[in-house]
């Protein structure tokens, strides 16, 4: 007879058991404002704003200056050991072809920076900071609040009390660099790399900015919101077809 | 019979592999070993430039991009019912798993909630779209150390799960099942008695391969104590799933996630999270073995369970997103998969992040593959277990 050693049986393998300690109290809106205030008193002024999402989340906006120092207090101080993700955020306002209107926005733009060029007539700057003036009057920032229109932002987690952060930092618009959180957290080597190339903000003491996904010669930054989705500027919307009622629909479900 | 935890030579494995890791100065004239595009280890193209001193790696570099598709840019010009369509491709073993944070983060900025009987079904398809995916891995794992014929045994028995899957949604690979608010259709008659078999089968299988592959010597010594990840490295690489799990980190977002947990209902199933607290290719593999077994119960008590009523709430025809933003994560197959929507109130998502959990499981491997031998490359990259299109989105 063969004997068979189940591995998986725990008398073979001392794999730990341990009971489910958190519980969902661990997980209420009052634990996010203690988070809140520990953040504050820390950070002081350098925390610019705040949202709670009752219920569900936090996000914390903090000076772009302080970006390196929050998380080395994150994981040192708060216990945030968990890397989750750092990505950047465009807010200007979508060109192309908007799916409400079925306009082609951007030429609507460019015909408006037309008729200012053809009034002003002076010199192309003009034009240029009445178009940046309208675009940033539009733009609108989201949770936590904003002055800029890029923003970087990223989550960590404590695997242990089951806690959550999402920290956002506004990236100045001439710089465009932040500090680099590859020091703090090793894992935030390839989400720098991603967000430098798609969005093209800096990240200062980066061990390596390199692309990560397109080729090297590639020019642009495509998921800013200024660059062109060509199928979708030719082409007009295909989503607007399909949602004609069926016969056995009733009309007043449309919303 | 070998004892099956030698901790003596474990220990003095990684004890090797953390001295390779500090005797670089001992540097020769090396050669560079491109492996890859293509290549079996790798579930999609991915090519990993290794910088060699005689047998083991100096450095070595993933490099991405092949299969690049800019889901987050697509997704700013489609409304939120077509970006399933979209994110069902991310990964696409356990495409039904990609669709539910999405679907979770749009239905939390709406405001609304599944029926019960709908959140049951889709947590039901979430855990068979886990065992579709890795049951796959089970199988893979032992190609990448030399043995075959597992992988066929994993490729039939795969079929039992996917029948039920396309049975229930249409879609062998990729449902596009789910819905904000609920799902796209009710489960088929003699569906749940023929689930109950397919779990059965299962549950065999996982025996199968349990006296098959993990009690071969071979398949130990090629796997214990390589690739070892320390639970703090681990977690600030951002590793998810089996792969923390299997660093002794005993954290699951299906048990312990902060947000977005109304339209699963993981937390009123009988289930444990399991650990391994070795941290090396063997214990990734064990975890994701036993993981599948815990798939298969918790199928169990949800096909026994499934409150009757309403399987869509009453949503607009029309979908339009009040303005907010919402990150939601689950414990998909591969790992921690997340959403973070932005919206401005239309009919498309403003911004799309996508987190994928294969994305931070590759991250690590230029600090994991530092000073390992050449064969063990590919026994680590299996073990880390990522597919492509999760990386590259």
């Amino acid at each position: 007879m063969i004997e068979v050693i189940r591995l998986s049986s725990t008398e073979t393998i001392d794999a730990v058991d341990t009971p489910d300690a958190a519980t969902d109290e661990d997980n209420t809106d009052a634990v996010r404002a203690a988070m809140l205030g520990e953040l504050t008193d820390e950070l002081g002024d350098a925390l610019v704003g705040s949202h709670i999402a009752a219920g569900v989340d936090i996000t914390v906006r903090v000076d772009a200056e302080a970006w390196a120092e929050t998380a080395a207090f994150l994981k040192d101080g708060m216990g945030f050991a968990y890397f989750n993700f750092l990505s950047a955020i465009d807010w200007l306002p979508a060109l192309g072809r908007d799916m409400d209107s079925q306009v082609d926005l951007s030429l609507e733009r460019a015909e408006q920076t037309d008729a200012q060029d053809a009034t002003a007539a002076q010199d192309a700057t003009a034009a240029d900071t009445a178009g940046n003036a309208s675009s940033s009057e539009a733009m609108e920032q989201g949770f936590a609040g904003g002055n800029s229109r890029f923003q970087v932002f990223a989550r960590v987690n404590d695997v242990v009390t089951h806690r959550a952060i999402t920290i956002k930092a506004d990236v100045d618009e001439v710089s465009l660099t932040v500090p680099s959180w590859v020091p703090v957290y090793a894992g935030a080597n390839w989400h720098e790399r991603e967000a430098w190339e798609m969005f093209g903000i800096h990240f200062e003491g980066h061990p390596g900015l390199r692309h990560i996904y397109l080729p090297g010669a590639f020019e642009g930054y495509p998921l800013r919101k200024d660059y062109p989705l060509l199928a979708r500027r030719i082409k007009p919307w295909p989503g607007i077809v399909d949602v004609e009622l069926m016969p056995t629909d009733d009309a007043e479900v449309d919303g | 019979m070998t004892t099956v935890t030698n901790r003596e030579q474990l220990k003095y494995i990684s004890a090797q592999a953390a001295d390779a890791r500090v005797n670089l100065e001992i540097e020769t004239e090396g050669m560079t070993l491109n492996i890859g595009p293509q290549h079996p280890a790798t579930h999609g193209t991915l090519r990993i430039v290794a910088k060699l001193d005689g047998e083991q790696v100096i450095a070595a570099d993933p490099v991405m991009g092949y299969m690049h598709r800019g889901y987050e840019k697509l997704s700013e010009v489609r409304t939120y019912p077509q970006v399933t369509t979209l994110i069902n491709r991310i990964d696409w073993l356990g495409s039904f798993a990609n669709e539910v944070p999405f679907i979770l983060a749009a239905e939390q900025l709406m405001e609304v909630e599944a029926p019960p009987r709908a959140q049951w079904i889709r947590t039901l398809l979430f855990e068979m779209s886990r065992i579709a995916n890795v049951v796959l891995f089970l199988g893979d794992m032992a190609v990448q150390v030399g043995a075959v014929t597992p992988v066929f045994f994993a490729f039939r028995d795969r079929e039992h799960v996917l029948n039920q899957i396309e049975a229930a949604t249409g879609g062998r690979f990729h449902p596009n099942f789910d819905r904000i608010g609920g799902l796209k259709d009710d489960l088929p008659r003699g569906w749940i008695v023929e689930t109950k078999q397919a779990m059965k089968k299962m549950r065999a299988f996982c025996d199968e391969i349990e006296d098959l592959v993990m009690g071969n010597e071979i398949f130990q010594a090629r796997t214990r104590g390589i690739g070892v990840v320390p639970a703090d490295i681990g977690l600030s690489y951002g590793l998810s799933g089996a792969n923390i799990r299997g660093s002794g980190v005993d954290w699951d977002v299906r048990r312990d996630g902060t947000t977005g947990l109304g339209g699963l209902v993981h937390k009123e199933l009988d289930w444990r999270v399991w650990t391994h607290p070795d941290g090396d290719s063997f214990s990734r593999f064990w975890v994701r073995l036993q993981e599948v077994r815990e798939s298969t119960k918790m199928i169990d008590q949800l096909l026994d369970g499934i409150p009757s009523g309403s399987i869509m709430a009453k949503v607009p025809r029309i979908i339009k997103v009040p303005a907010g933003e919402a990150f939601v994560e689950t414990e998909n197959p591969l790992g921690v998969m997340g959403y973070y929507v932005v919206s401005k109130g239309g009919l498309a998502p403003f911004r799309v992040k996508i987190r994928s959990a294969s994305f931070n499981n590759m991250s690590i491997t230029p600090w994991l593959l530092t000073g390992v031998y050449v064969p063990d490359i590919i026994t680590i990259l299996g073990s880390l277990y990522f597919i492509l299109g999760d990386i590259d989105r």
